[in-house]
Parts: structure tokens; C-alpha cells; sequence
């Protein structure tokens, strides 16, 4: 790395002071970073708010698609109809659908295989892809019927299962309460 | 005996009875500070030494060693320095207990029963990947922040590294760690046990900083960081926290973060679960509420009773553990021990740290060796004279909340354990028999 490279400072000093866990060092009243354009990071922003769907892209992709392209693409890997292969176990079934803790919002499976699958070759798929893909593998779940079609407002509005659904708390720890026994514990 | 089975404070061989006398004198006479229990300890070392000499009469004479009496290797004109050939059982290692069908989306542990310090060295430091480990040039890395702000930017790491920088020692700590041992005895040593645990120096930038910088709209709540590697991890972050004490960081132990420990750049939260420090850093979106991705939905969740799941359980609670000796090590013959390890809590410092020897009937506190810092592993020391008997060994730590590290029993009161469970930061005992022999006695 040249870090003799002399970065000229964009000229945003904004000197707000933020009280931090950094004794020694408030913020420089200087700006190293460069200005971007939300349409130049639309390659990068592929993340889905899934409890609402915010952020899934337009495009589409029917459960016949999802089972060509997994055949060709998953299988390898995921083993016939997602029931388990050489390096995943199964997909399909089971009291909490796709292993794990669970799905409880639907947009979960699309942007999961959006930013991590396939595995071997990630962020390669088209939208339309993706959204076969998640059609394919919520009909083997039996979520969704095998003649369905999947959009932004169609994935959205799947419903999980409502114990996957409501399955959640949110942090409520400490939960323990132990003591300080010396003698006699 | 294999090296990395030997109990590392072990008294030497000689006459075992006058010296575990010695020792138990010595053992008495060695109060609190850490300062002192050093120099007692140097002082009984000489004292060991004039209790085994003045008793073996077999003459034994040194001989001058081949090291003396040649020349050694050169200093090469450049290179970076390895460790010793006869410390090559030192490695960091993957699970033999849960084994992957795959070794991308993978762990490996550090032998923390070899670390001699808080310290963890970077090549030991452990992994957790969810796609491999990339190289990525730094030349080419760049982060943005955008979403919910009043100018989005970008930096490139030339940029990040001409802020001033900040430096502070931090554990960091996997949320599986000792996932495969809570109900039943599945590992051997505790670097299986809790080896998904390290700490260093990191240096970066503090993110508060940059926030400043791009401006937050009102409103703003959560943040998404998000990797630059196969799997782009992600994980949904309170801007609370983020504008707390979270730092971008680029540097460990005093040099460029490894490449499997996010290089060249890689979020770095203090006290929280080791993944939501996403590694290999590219890209922080800001909204007003969190995401539930696969990360924090069927990842990285715990699970409660009547089916539920908790989320977000991001801070990693007080533990501690005795890594000297544990499980896998032989007791060198009844006498004196120092029970080493390691305490820490991810809600501040380390208050205390309490030894029991009797399977929890009794407990005596132990020395707590400085540093004790915020969030960031400490040292523990306590002198036992072992009498050659069955024992069970543990360590309980206090934090600066006064919050208790608590039995598994007390955490299964709260939580279900049962498949991949997450936060175990219970009380971790290690049985000795009369052959010596120690091992995991967590059921
Ligand atoms: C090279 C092997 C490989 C290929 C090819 C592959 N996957 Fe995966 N997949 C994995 C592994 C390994 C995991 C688990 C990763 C983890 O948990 O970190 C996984 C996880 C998943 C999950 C999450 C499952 C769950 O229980 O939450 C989904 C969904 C998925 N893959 C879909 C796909 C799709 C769709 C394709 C084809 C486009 C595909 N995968 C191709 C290896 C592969």
C-alpha cells in the first residue's frame, strides 16, 4: 500500500463532538473519505429489510425456473430436491423449515442466496434468479403452490409458519442470578 | 508425555515428599498482590532448587551443549520471525467434535492452554468464516457509508489510515464458544472447550468518527455492516453501541490484521459475540431498524424454551476458565501447582475470580494479575498444593457489575439446551485422578 499517497481532505469538517469510550482522541475536524452517489454503490447494496421486504428488487422468477436453475446450479452441493448433499444438510422440512433457528420473514431465503449463494460462485445470480431459486425451495416447503410466481409483493407477503413467525424474544439477559457462595455450596 | 499435554507450572522431578513440604510452607507464606505472588514464586523456584540439589548425591555433570559450541543460523537479510521448531504443536485448531461436511463456512480454536499472556498471537488468534478466507489488496478495498445519511462516502484504506488512530486491548470472544459441551463431556482440551477466544491490541479508527462525518438523518437506528468476502456477512448493529465504543479497526498485535482475521479492514465491537465484528469491512448502511438476516434469525441465536429463539443476544457475558492445567494435561506428582487462566466479561472489567479445588464446596479467591482492563481477558493465578487425590477443579469470575458467572444448571433454568447452543458462559470444571490425568468433567 502507498502510504506516501497524500489524500486531499474533501472539505466537509464537521466538528461535532461525540462523547465515546475514546478518552484521549475527539474527531479531527477533517474528512479523509470521498463522496459517493447511492446509484454508484448499487452494485454493493443488495440487502433486504426482511420484516418488511424494503429493498427487494424488482424482477421476477416462477418455482419450474428455480428447480432448472438449482438442478444445475445447488444440487451438487445441496443434493436433490434440497434434501442434503455432499456439503448441506436438508432444506426442506422439519418443524422449523430450512435448518437452523429459522426463517420468521420470508425475504430472509432471498437475501441470503442473493449475497452468499451458490456457494462457489456468490453475487453471480440475476434477480430473476433469485427469486426462481426462493420460489423453488419455499415449494418444497409447501408454502407456497408449485404453479407460483415470485415478485417483491408476492415474497413479501408469504407468511411463515406463526410459530416460526413468532418464534423470537429479544435479548433479556442476564437471566441468571448467581451468587457469591464460599462455604458450604 | 507429548509437550502439549505437559502441565505448564509442573514441579520439576527430585524427592516429591520434601518438596511438596516446601511447597506447602511456601504456598502459605504467598499472599494477594500479583507483584508478590512473583516474587514468591522466584524465591521458591530458588528454594526448589537447593531442596533437589542437596539431595541427590548421584553425580550428574553438566556437559557444554552443541548450542555453545557452534556457530548458530545467520540473520537473514529479511524474513518474518517463527516461532521455535519444538513449539510446532502450537497450532490453531478446526473442532473434532462437530465436524463440518465443508471448511469454508468453518472454525478453528486457539490453544489457549499455551497462551502465556493476554495476548494472543495474531497466527493463533481464532476463525470464523462463512465463505473462505479472501486476500484482498488493499489498494483496491474500499468501505462506503450510505442509507440513512446526508451525504454518503467513501474511503479507501489510504483514507482510513490518515485518521489519527486509537489502540485498546479487547478480547474477542465467539457466541459458540463451548457449544459442543454443556449436558454432556464431548472435548478433551480447552482450547475444543474455549478456544473460540482471543484478545489483542486493535488499532483503527473509532466509527463514532466517520458517522459524524456522513451524518446521520434523524431517525436513525441500526446499522448493517456488511463484508467484502463470499459469504458478505451481515449483521444488524444499535447505532447506540456503534457510537459508543466501536471501531473500524486495521491492525492487531501491532501489525496489519491476517488476512483470516479480516485484513485489511474489519469491524471490531467490544464485549459483543465475535461475529457482529464483520470482517473484511466494505460497507456500513444506516436505517432505522435492524434487518433480521440469516445471521441473526437461524444464526446466532440461542435457543429458549417452548421452541422460541432469542436474538440479538449480542454481548458476550462474564466467564472464565482454568487453562493450567485442563483437560488433555498430566500432573507431574503431587505438590505445588499454579492453577492459571483466564476471566473476562463483555459488560466491563473482571471484579474477582474464585478457585474451588473440591467440585464447588468451597471456593478461595484467587490473585488477579494486571492489567485489568475493560473487556479484555485477565489473568488469574492460584496456588494449590494438590495432595495426589481425586479433584475437580473450576473457576467462577465476578465483573465490575457484580454480575456472577453462573453454573450450566443455572443457565438451563432460563434456556433450553438443546442442538447448537450459543453463550455458554458456565463455570467449566476439570477433574484430576490419582494417575494425574486431568480431564473435562462438565457432566
Ligand atoms: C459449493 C457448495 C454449494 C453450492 C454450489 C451451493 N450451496 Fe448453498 N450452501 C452451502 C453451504 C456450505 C451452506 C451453509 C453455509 C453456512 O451456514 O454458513 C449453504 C447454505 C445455503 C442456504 C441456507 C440454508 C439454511 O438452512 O439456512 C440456502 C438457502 C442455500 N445454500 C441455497 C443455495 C442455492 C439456491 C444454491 C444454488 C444457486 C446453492 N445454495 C449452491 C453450499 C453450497
Amino acid at each position: 500500500m502507498q502510504l506516501r499517497k497524500i489524500t486531499i481532505a474533501s472539505g466537509l469538517a464537521l466538528a461535532l463532538s461525540f462523547s465515546s469510550a475514546f478518552a484521549g482522541g475527539s474527531k479531527p475536524a477533517v474528512s479523509f473519505g470521498t463522496t459517493i452517489t447511492e446509484a454508484d454503490i448499487a452494485a454493493w447494496d443488495i440487502d433486504i429489510q426482511t420484516a418488511t421486504g424494503k429493498g427487494l428488487p424488482s424482477g421476477s422468477g416462477s418455482v419450474a425456473e428455480g428447480k432448472a436453475l438449482f438442478e444445475m446450479q445447488c444440487v451438487a452441493c445441496h443434493g436433490v430436491d434440497a434434501a442434503g448433499g455432499s456439503q448441506y444438510g436438508s432444506m426442506v422440512g422439519g418443524k422449523r423449515p430450512l435448518t437452523g433457528g429459522g426463517y420468521p420473514h420470508a425475504s430472509i431465503l432471498f437475501d441470503y442466496i442473493r449475497r452468499a449463494m451458490p456457494m462457489n460462485a456468490p453475487q453471480s445470480l440475476s434477480n430473476d434468479e433469485v427469486y426462481a431459486l426462493t420460489a423453488y425451495i419455499y415449494a418444497l416447503n409447501e408454502f407456497i403452490p408449485q404453479d407460483a410466481v415470485l415478485d417483491a409483493e408476492s415474497l413479501a407477503s408469504i407468511q411463515m409458519p406463526v410459530h416460526v413467525r413468532d418464534g423470537f424474544i429479544v435479548d433479556d439477559r442476564p437471566d441468571t442470578a448467581a451468587t457469591r457462595c464460599m462455604e458450604d455450596c | 508425555m507429548k509437550k502439549d499435554q505437559k502441565v505448564l507450572s509442573a514441579t520439576s522431578s527430585g524427592t516429591p515428599e520434601k518438596y511438596s513440604e516446601h511447597m506447602a510452607h511456601e504456598q502459605g507464606a504467598v499472599k494477594s498482590t500479583s507483584r508478590r505472588s512473583f516474587l514468591g514464586s522466584a524465591a521458591s523456584a530458588v528454594a526448589a532448587a537447593t531442596v533437589v540439589s542437596t539431595s541427590s548425591a548421584i553425580a550428574n555433570p553438566l556437559e557444554v551443549q552443541p548450542s555453545s559450541k557452534s556457530m548458530g543460523r545467520t540473520t537473514v537479510p529479511q524474513g518474518y520471525g517463527m516461532p521455535s521448531k519444538y513449539e510446532d504443536h502450537v497450532t490453531r485448531n478446526r473442532t473434532d467434535v462437530y465436524v463440518n461436511k465443508q471448511n469454508y463456512s468453518d472454525w478453528s480454536m486457539t490453544p489457549i492452554q499455551h497462551q502465556q499472556g493476554i495476548i494472543t498471537p495474531n497466527g493463533l488468534i481464532f476463525e470464523r468464516h462463512h465463505a473462505g478466507i479472501p486476500d484482498i489488496d488493499p489498494d483496491t478495498h474500499e468501505l462506503v457509508i450510505h442509507g440513512m445519511v446526508r451525504q454518503p462516502m467513501r474511503y479507501t484504506m489510504d483514507n482510513l489510515m490518515r485518521y489519527p488512530s486509537v489502540s485498546k486491548f479487547h478480547f474477542m470472544e465467539c457466541s459458540g464458544n463451548g457449544l459442543t459441551d454443556w449436558l454432556a463431556v464431548k472435548s478433551k482440551t480447552v482450547q475444543q472447550t474455549h478456544g473460540l477466544l482471543s484478545c489483542s491490541q486493535f488499532t483503527g479508527v473509532p466509527l463514532s468518527w466517520l458517522l459524524d462525518e456522513v451524518g446521520l438523518e434523524s431517525g436513525a437506528k441500526w446499522l448493517l455492516f456488511e463484508g467484502a468476502d463470499g459469504s458478505a456477512h451481515a449483521r444488524s448493529i444499535p447505532l447506540d453501541k456503534a457510537l459508543d465504543d466501536v471501531m473500524l479497526v486495521f491492525a492487531s498485535g501491532g501489525e496489519m490484521l491476517r488476512p483470516e482475521n479480516g485484513y485489511p479492514l474489519r469491524a471490531f465491537i467490544p464485549g459483543w459475540e465475535g461475529n457482529t465484528s464483520v470482517k473484511w469491512l466494505r460497507r456500513i448502511k444506516v436505517s432505522d431498524q435492524p434487518w433480521h438476516l440469516r445471521s441473526e434469525t437461524a444464526r446466532y441465536t440461542d435457543p429458549m424454551p417452548e421452541g422460541k429463539f432469542r436474538q440479538f443476544s449480542m454481548e458476550m457475558e462474564c466467564k472464565s476458565v482454568i487453562t493450567n492445567p485442563s483437560g488433555g494435561m498430566q500432573m507431574q506428582g503431587p505438590g505445588l501447582y499454579e492453577l492459571q487462566g483466564f476471566a473476562w466479561s463483555g459488560n466491563g472489567t473482571v471484579k474477582a475470580v474464585d478457585i474451588t479445588t473440591d467440585g464447588g464446596r468451597s471456593w478461595r479467591t484467587a490473585d488477579l494479575e494486571g492489567p485489568v482492563l475493560d473487556k479484555c481477558l485477565t489473568r488469574f493465578r492460584y496456588r494449590w498444593n494438590w495432595d495426589g487425590g481425586p479433584a475437580k477443579i473450576a473457576s467462577r469470575a465476578v465483573d465490575s457489575t457484580g454480575y456472577v458467572q453462573p453454573t450450566v444448571a443455572e443457565l438451563a433454568e432460563n434456556r433450553r439446551i438443546a442442538g447448537f447452543v450459543q453463550h455458554h458462559n458456565g463455570i467449566f470444571p476439570w477433574a484430576i485422578n490419582t494417575k494425574g490425568e486431568v480431564s473435562n468433567a462438565i457432566a
